[in-house]
């Protein structure tokens, strides 16, 4: 077995400590510095990408939050506006309603006060007309000719019964 | 003398065509040889295949960090996954402390890992099936790991030996059982990777020869066999660079935080 020909012995481990302390030198001062440095730089890229990510979220959230706030604001503002004008209307309407009413009574007396007089002209002049119809059927049928203030008394007489 | 016994495997190779056994892949060649006195240190064709695995892994850093861009592309998802598989190793294992040896570990697991998956191409030479390469790493790791534990904890180191809340008696069995256990380490170490290598690249070797010497009309059950083999042996190498790494940063804790 080759393996064991102690004469390749020396030659073996000499080229092996040679390459190995040429690859060793490789290793430290090329290979690991090098691909650390991209391994942290990624790690770190990684690292502030996330914390950006982490304040916009939080930017977000405060924006979403002031927004929905502003809304609640404006939306309160609008219902208190909604009220005092609803209010001020219905006030407006009371008193136009009160208004209005108060000339209707007017109007309404007023026309009472003329139906009353009317009706009161009306009865007046019947006096008369029922005074004159009285003495012409009394004339007719008895023959009489009563005085005109005894006709007119017995009218008033007789409209005050029937009252 | 160290030289005539590498060039007589060669010479083998050369003589006898034909016969190629099972044991043959891992000849050592002598590529460019090179003596510093009496000692062989010839450039051969296992350092050869180490300069391959650690001129790929340089490349693949190269090209995989030459952008850098925060979106990665393919090489350097790669090395990224490498880096942070590794990593995750280490700091799970050593904790925060551990990671002083990150490079140590990210180096041996790189080096393992592409001696093992490189030794799976066709004719190409597996540096990690020998156990003179296994030893020498496990042995390092073995001595480092002694010598940062002393540094450390002084005197202390030695509590390792005996778990904290064992009662008096039990220390005279425990304490040469885990001395054992310490003092075994780099050497199941060194055998679990050589032994997985060299198994897995024999029984492709054999099943490769049968594909032969059966012909066309048999020889099809044991080509399924290697394809089999072979996918099987990509695991095994992802999983013993793995294992070594893993068991690298579990002394490496040992030794930080005792237990």
């Amino acid at each position: 077995m080759p393996q064991f020909d102690p004469s390749s012995f020396a030659s073996q481990i000499f080229w092996l400590a040679v390459t190995f302390i040429l690859l060793y030198w490789v290793v430290a001062k090329l290979a690991i510095p090098r691909i650390g440095e991209v391994l942290d730089q990624r790690a770190r890229m990684i690292q502030e990408d996330l914390d950006r990510a982490l304040a916009l979220k939080a930017e977000t959230d405060a924006a979403v939050a002031a927004y929905e706030k502003a809304m609640a604001a404006a939306r309160e503002q609008a219902g208190e506006h909604m009220r005092s004008v609803t209010n001020e209307a219905k006030a407006t309407a009371e008193a136009r309603t009160t208004e209005l009413g108060a000339l209707v009574a007017k109007q309404v007396a007023d026309a009472e006060e003329r139906i009353a007089k009317a009706k009161d002209d009306a009865l007046a002049s019947l006096k008369g007309i029922a005074a004159e119809t009285a003495r012409d059927v009394v004339a007719k049928l008895a023959n009489l000719s009563p005085a005109q203030g005894d006709v007119e008394a017995a009218v008033a007489a007789a409209l005050k019964e029937t009252k | 003398m160290a030289q005539e016994s590498m060039a007589t495997g060669a010479e083998h190779v050369e003589g006898a065509p034909e016969q190629h056994g099972p044991m043959e892949q891992f000849t050592i060649k002598p590529l460019i040889p090179i003596h510093v006195g009496r000692l062989d240190l010839s450039y051969t064709n296992s350092a050869a295949f180490m300069t391959i695995a650690i001129a790929i892994s340089a490349l693949l850093f190269w090209g995989a960090t030459r952008a850098r861009t925060m979106v990665p592309g393919r090489l350097q998802s790669t090395a990224e996954i490498l880096y942070q598989f590794v990593q995750d190793m280490v700091i799970s294992n050593t904790g925060k402390e551990g990671m002083k040896y990150f490079p140590f570990v990210f180096t041996l697991f790189l080096f393992i890992l592409f001696g093992n998956l490189l030794g799976l191409m066709p004719y190409a030479f597996t540096f990690t099936s020998h156990i003179a390469v296994t030893a020498a790493l496990a042995f390092f790791i073995f001595f480092a790991v002694t010598i940062i534990g002393f540094a450390r904890h002084g005197l202390h180191f030695f509590s390792l030996f005996l778990p904290p809340g064992t009662p008096l008696w039990m220390a005279f069995i425990l304490v040469p059982l885990e001395v054992f256990s310490y003092l075994i380490r780099p050497f199941s170490m060194s055998l679990r990777l050589f032994a997985n290598m060299l198994a897995g690249h024999v029984l492709l070797k054999v099943l490769a020869g049968f594909v032969i010497s059966l012909g066309l009309l048999f020889g099809w059950v044991p080509f399924l066999a290697v394809f089999g083999v072979t996918l099987l042996e990509i695991l095994v190498a992802l999983i013993q660079a793995y294992v070594f790494a893993l068991l690298a940063c579990i002394y490496l804790n040992d030794a930080i935080h005792l237990h």
